[in-house]
């Protein structure tokens, strides 16, 4: 039995733990790479190496921090003080008062959980049907590159579009699926309403957890499934005893990009329900309370909250789970 | 790539049947399953197709038998293309769509195409850092920047404007582009450049001639992911503008209000949609394979 020569990979939390430091995880990953010159003090080749290292990312570095970090910043700023956009003038500084509104309001829970509900069971769905595809696609005999193909189309409409086809598919009168459950119209009801919603999230996204879990599934090597096969195991055991630990780091990181793009659910809200009948997520929220409210503390005070659990949601992954940051060291 | 296109091995027709090498048997199961993939192939063809085909169907439709509700629709007419056509609402978004898109791509694919270069070549300090930052932009969520940003681009005077969507465009789809773009540098083999040049080729011959054609596939493919992720925005779209001077396509059709006041505007949105869609279809299906690629260099370790 082979095992994968791979270097142990590294989290994301780790890797930036470390970044100060150089180590040589380079020259281990890369193999013969040249420039491997950082023991010796730093020549004069290696010092403009890096200053040009510096130089290339910093256009990026700049583009990305001005647009996120000091945002971020100012939307603190902004969370604790009063600020009515239609009373511009009568803004000032109130502390946490923002938060306390948010926190003990019944709107942020019901927006919290119906966001975290719909991210769970879309990613859950999405899990199971995009494991299903993966495997359809490794294992096919005939059509996998229209498969492949094919379950690109959902990832290539725009999701707005998406949203309309979906809501004109349950609109009374006007849509083919609106008769289904005689009566009912369910983009007026929360819980159909939310259904709606997971169902056109899991035809919009299950085609990329597909693909991922696929790319994942090409690291299983042939001879060990053979192996365990002629060893007794049974496909469900071969699937999870061998496969699905062998595919541990691109599960991880499948779950996570689909995790936290799914907590941030805006646009097929947006369109198919606009947050009626409570169905509203924490971007609809926000969204609301600048636009409709018009309150710009309270905004910003919802904005510095979604960006917390966002950022617990990603701690919990790389530290509780072990997930490595993709890209990340450990590759080729 | 190479990953996901090539796994001839696998032959066993389906996990769960288990001895199928009995030699009699042999054609009569492997033509059911074919049979199977087929159905398989034409289930999942269906499901994604069918919530375009409704709203071609949709789009096709003469306002008054746009509520039969019938997949086909029972009267044609092209009024609806038409009327979005003729109305600035719509012809003006397409250009901001495309403008913006454009722009952002361009600029998101040289400044990432610097980074990406950097990282997959040069030793330097602050790498897995900003690999790292790079990850967190990437989760970000965009309504955290939304009410910053509104009040921010107001006060500096770029709300409402091209630029007011390609600078949020462009930290967005950075991290996506630095990704695909080293995962795929560190696949070019860079002694080429040094072997061409030993041969006579001037630093830039060696870079126009040799380089240059080894990246362009991942160039291209970048570009691509992050054309369709600008055009696909839509919190942005809406928050950061307010007329049509710079609103894109996805926005202003929630805003469409139909030809005349009393037509529904179903079919123009329908329309509307079709027609910012098909374009894309068209691309993804052409280089389906380099967007696969794509979408999962950065995801997955192999």
């Amino acid at each position: 039995m082979r095992r994968r020569s791979e270097p142990e990979t590294q989290t994301a939390g780790e890797a930036m733990a470390n970044a100060g430091e150089p180590t040589n995880a380079d020259e281990r990953t890369n193999g013969p790479a040249p420039a491997n010159r950082r023991r010796a003090p730093l020549s004069a080749g290696a010092r403009a190496e890096r200053r040009l290292g510096w130089a290339l990312c910093a256009p990026a570095v700049i583009v990305i921090l001005a647009v996120t970090a000091y945002p971020i910043g100012y939307a603190v700023y902004l969370s604790l003080r009063r600020y009515d956009l239609r009373f511009p003038d009568d803004s000032k500084f109130v502390g946490l008062a923002n938060y306390a509104t948010v926190l003990t309001s019944s709107l942020w829970w019901q927006a919290l959980a119906v966001t975290v509900i719909i991210t769970v069971i879309s990613v859950a769905i999405q899990f199971v049907l995009g494991m299903a595809l993966a495997l359809t696609m490794h294992r096919a005999l005939v059509g996998r590159g229209l498969i492949r193909t094919v379950i690109l189309i959902p990832y290539g409409i725009v999701t707005v579009v998406a949203a309309f086809g979906w809501r004109y598919a349950w609109t009374p009168d006007t849509g083919y699926l609106s008769g289904l459950f005689g009566d009912a119209t369910p983009l007026s009801s929360q819980v159909w309403g939310i259904a709606v919603i997971i169902l056109a999230e899991v035809w919009k996204t299950t085609p990329f957890m597909a693909l991922l879990l696929l790319a994942g599934l090409a690291l299983v090597p042939e001879e060990l499934l053979r192996a365990a096969k002629v060893d007794g195991a049974t496909a469900w055991q071969r699937f999870t005893r061998v496969m699905l630990p062998l595919m541990k780091p691109a599960i991880l990181v499948a779950l996570l990009f689909r995790v936290l793009d799914a907590f941030r659910i805006f646009d097929s809200i947006y369109v198919l329900t606009a947050g009626a009948y409570d169905t509203r997520s924490v971007s609809i929220l926000g969204y609301d309370n600048l636009f409709t409210a018009l309150n710009l503390g309270v905004g910003s005070s919802l904005s510095v909250l979604i960006f917390l659990v966002v950022a617990l949601v990603a701690f919990i992954f790389v530290k509780g789970f072990g997930t490595a940051a993709p890209g990340g060291e450990g590759r080729r | 790539m190479a990953t996901i296109a090539s796994t001839p091995g696998a032959s066993t027709p389906g996990a769960s049947a288990p001895g199928t090498t009995a030699r009699g048997r042999r054609p009569s199961g492997e033509r059911t399953a074919l049979l199977g993939w087929s159905a398989a192939n034409l289930l999942i063809l269906g499901i994604s197709l069918v919530p375009l085909l409704w709203l071609v169907s949709l789009s096709f439709k003469t306002p008054a038998s746009i509520t039969d509700g019938s997949f086909i629709p029972n009267e044609w007419t092209l009024e609806n293309y038409r009327g979005i056509f003729g109305e600035s609402l719509f012809t003006r978004a397409l250009l901001n769509s495309l403008g913006i898109a454009l722009i952002s791509t361009v600029l998101a694919v040289v400044l990432g195409s610097m980074a990406a270069y950097a990282i997959a070549r040069l030793a330097f300090p602050g790498k897995r850092l900003l690999i790292g930052l790079a990850l967190l932009i990437a989760m970000f969520p965009q309504i955290s920047l939304v009410s910053p940003l509104f009040n921010l681009w107001r006060q500096i005077g770029i709300f409402d404007t091209w630029i007011g969507l390609i600078i949020p465009y462009l930290t967005f789809s950075l991290p996506l582009a630095i990704y695909t773009l080293s995962a795929f540098f560190r696949e070019i083999p860079w002694d080429l450049e040094k072997a061409a040049q030993v041969d006579g080729a001037t630093p830039l011959q060696a870079f126009l001639r040799v380089i240059a054609p080894l990246a362009a596939p991942g160039m291209v493919t970048t570009a691509i992911l992050v054309f369709i992720f600008c055009w696909n925005d839509f919190l942005f779209a809406i928050s950061l503008t307010s007329t049509e001077q710079s609103r894109t396509v996805p926005a202003a059709i929630a805003f469409f209000t139909g030809a005349s006041q009393f037509a529904q505007p179903i079919g123009s949105i329908a329309a509307a949609a079709v027609v910012i869609t098909i374009p894309i279809i068209i691309f993804v299906l052409l280089f389906q394979r380099r967007i696969v690629a794509g979408l999962t260099s950065g995801a997955v370790k192999g």
